[in-house]
């Protein structure tokens, strides 16, 4: 790493001087990686997988798709039913939606849980806040696309949101929409972004490589790590192996809602095709828009709800600077680390009762639960930095696990059992 | 240094890793190359059945059969005996016109110039049958090339007489 890469062969040398690809892989081979990395440092990868099956099943969906209000519904069923595996291309797009949220909501906490936005990775942070972001919006986007009941009050409830927008609102959402309500020009817009954005994501996800290669990543402990000595391990084969162990994991979760349960996360009112004129009893959005969807409900005022629910996103850019705290981890953080799993039950309870009808309590708890959401990050996070009494950071990552009693001695008794009298090369 | 030489448990368990880990791959690739196949609807299309009852001699209709034209020509007297009359050395893809027609009097086939897939026209060329328009290809009547850069004479789909009046293509 530290020294510069020359490739062996006289052509790759001549090759690698004009386009640098053989020092780019070599880099990415061996990136050094904090040796004390954990499993939820897997979802990087995972991520990465998601998107991939996402941009390769849906590039294959919009094969035999029909982006038309008069035939889109029709031409769903035609990949059910008549396109070779036109249904398992299906189920992984639409479940591979909900698994690709389920990965980041995980890599999001994670970062949130070991302080992996504050510096030197802002950049990283907010990068990711964007694709987030993105991400939401495509999902929304595909799930009008098969032109259903769901697909479409989805699509008539969520372009409303800007309607609130005082003076312009209206001329916006008819801009949106191409029209007086969602219709045909409305779908084909839709499908023509759904397309799109996920390569604008790809793009922001390289940068968001890019970002985290310039410090390198953050651990477990939160402490800077010392590069290129043995508190790293080169990315590959240690992480690749790390990553497609967990990845397989994952893969094993994701077929089995494919192949098992591959409507359990939809709704069964989107196999009813679009009808303008009657609007579903329960509408509600899929499960990953959810926490945002009650925050939406839980203010009283049509204006106020739309600038709470986008600010619960925003909040993320500004995390870097609301939390004061020097030490990372919360591994160290003894207050904050209990604040953090009630945000996250806050999260989970959110999602349910977006998923509710907003009245009773239901919409009390969801009041209760959004205020509580803008506390964590505007009032607790700044006050824990400053009163928080953390405790005392180990001297290396290597620390807290040499450290443990009788650890070594154990180790040192393994070693000897492997290597018999070689075992003074063990260090 | 023998005792490197032996295969391990741990290459062992590599090479089956690895071997698991390309089939699944390989099934796992299978089903996205699939897709582009012909699916349901366009196999369920196979075959098409056209009503010739009404067709006079020397008339020629066009049907459409897997989106690709079918020439089905009622040939006159004289058009078949000049295509049994000609002498098999004399063409570049020798076939008799009894292997084409089962029925001399009904001549059936893709109309689909061999070459690059234009489609000829009929009553034109050399030989006064079908002559195609992109890179002058001359067939005669019994549909066969007789001159120009097309390799292989005109193709004969499956076909079958269902009764006096329908032909079933595919």
């Amino acid at each position: 790493m530290s020294e510069k890469y020359i490739p062996k062969s006289k052509f790759a040398q001549w090759f690698d001087s004009r386009l640098p690809l053989l020092s780019l892989s070599h880099h990415l081979k061996e990136y050094p990686t904090p040796k004390n990395l954990n499993y939820w440092w897997t979802f990087g990868g995972i991520l990465t997988f998601c998107l991939i099956t996402q941009i390769v099943t849906g590039v294959i969906l919009g094969m035999h798709y029909v982006a038309h209000t008069d035939h889109a519904f029709e031409s769903i069923e035609h990949i059910m039913r008549d396109v070779n595996y036109g249904w398992l291309m299906r189920y992984v797009h639409a479940n591979g939606a909900s698994m690709f949220f389920l990965a980041v909501y995980i890599h999001i906490f994670r970062g949130l849980f070991y302080g992996s936005y504050k510096a030197p990775r802002e950049v990283i942070w907010i990068i990711g806040v964007i694709i987030y972001l993105l991400m939401m919006a495509t999902a929304f986007m595909g799930y009008v696309l098969p032109w259903g009941q769901m697909s479409f009050w989805g699509a008539t409830v969520i372009t409303n949101l800007f309607s609130a927008i005082p003076l312009v609102g209206e001329s916006i959402t008819t801009w949106l929409w191409g029209g007086y309500s969602v219709d045909n020009p409305t779908l084909t817009r839709f499908y023509a972004l759904h397309y799109l954005l996920p390569f604008l994501i790809f793009g922001l996800i390289i940068l968001h490589i890019w970002a985290l290669h310039v410090p390198g990543n953050n651990n477990p402990t939160g402490i800077d790590v010392k590069k290129n000595t043995n508190e790293t391990m080169p990315f590959h084969p240690y992480m690749v192996m790390k990553d497609i162990t967990a990845l397989l994991v994952f893969i094993i979760i994701f077929f089995w809602f494919v192949f098992f349960a591959p409507n359990a996360l939809g709704h069964p009112d989107n196999y009813i095709e679009a009808n303008p004129l009657v609007t579903p009893t329960h509408i509600v959005p899929e499960w990953y828009l959810l926490p945002f969807y009650a925050i939406l409900r839980a203010i009283p005022s049509k204006l106020g709800g739309v600038i709470f629910m986008f600010a619960a996103i925003f909040v993320l850019v500004l995390l870097p600077w609301l939390d004061t705290s020097k030490v990372r981890s919360s591994v160290f953080r003894p207050i904050y680390r209990k604040f953090f799993w009630v945000l996250v039950g806050t999260v989970i309870l959110l999602g349910y009762l977006g998923a509710k009808p907003p009245e009773g309590i239901y919409l009390v708890l969801s009041r209760i639960a959004t205020a509580y959401y803008f506390i964590h990050f505007l009032v607790l996070l700044p006050l824990l930095g400053r009163y928080e009494k953390t405790d005392p950071l180990p001297i290396s990552i290597s620390d807290p696990v040499l450290n443990k009693p009788g650890f070594v001695d154990k180790f040192k008794k393994a070693a000897a059992q492997y290597e018999g009298d070689n075992v003074g090369s063990f260090k | 240094m023998s005792k490197e030489l032996k295969p391990k448990r741990r290459d062992f368990l590599f090479t089956a890793t690895y071997t698991i880990g390309a089939v699944g791959l390989a099934a796992a690739i299978w089903p996205l190359i699939d897709q582009m196949n012909p699916d349901s609807s366009v196999k369920a299309l196979s075959t098409t059945e056209v009503d010739v009852s009404n067709m006079e001699i020397g008339k020629t209709i066009t049907v459409l059969w897997r989106g690709k034209p079918i020439f089905i020509r009622r040939r006159t007297k004289e058009e078949i005996a000049e295509a049994a009359s000609v002498d098999l050395k004399d063409l570049k893809d020798p076939e008799k016109d009894s292997d084409r027609a089962k029925n001399p009097e009904w001549l059936v086939m893709v109309g689909v110039c061999t070459h690059l897939g234009c489609v000829p026209l009929g009553n034109k060329g050399e030989y006064n049958a079908w002559f195609c328009p992109c890179h002058g290809s001359h067939y005669d009547t019994s549909g066969r090339i007789r001159k120009g850069p097309a390799p292989t004479n005109l193709e004969i789909p499956k076909y079958e007489f269902v009764d006096n009046n329908t032909i079933k293509i595919g």
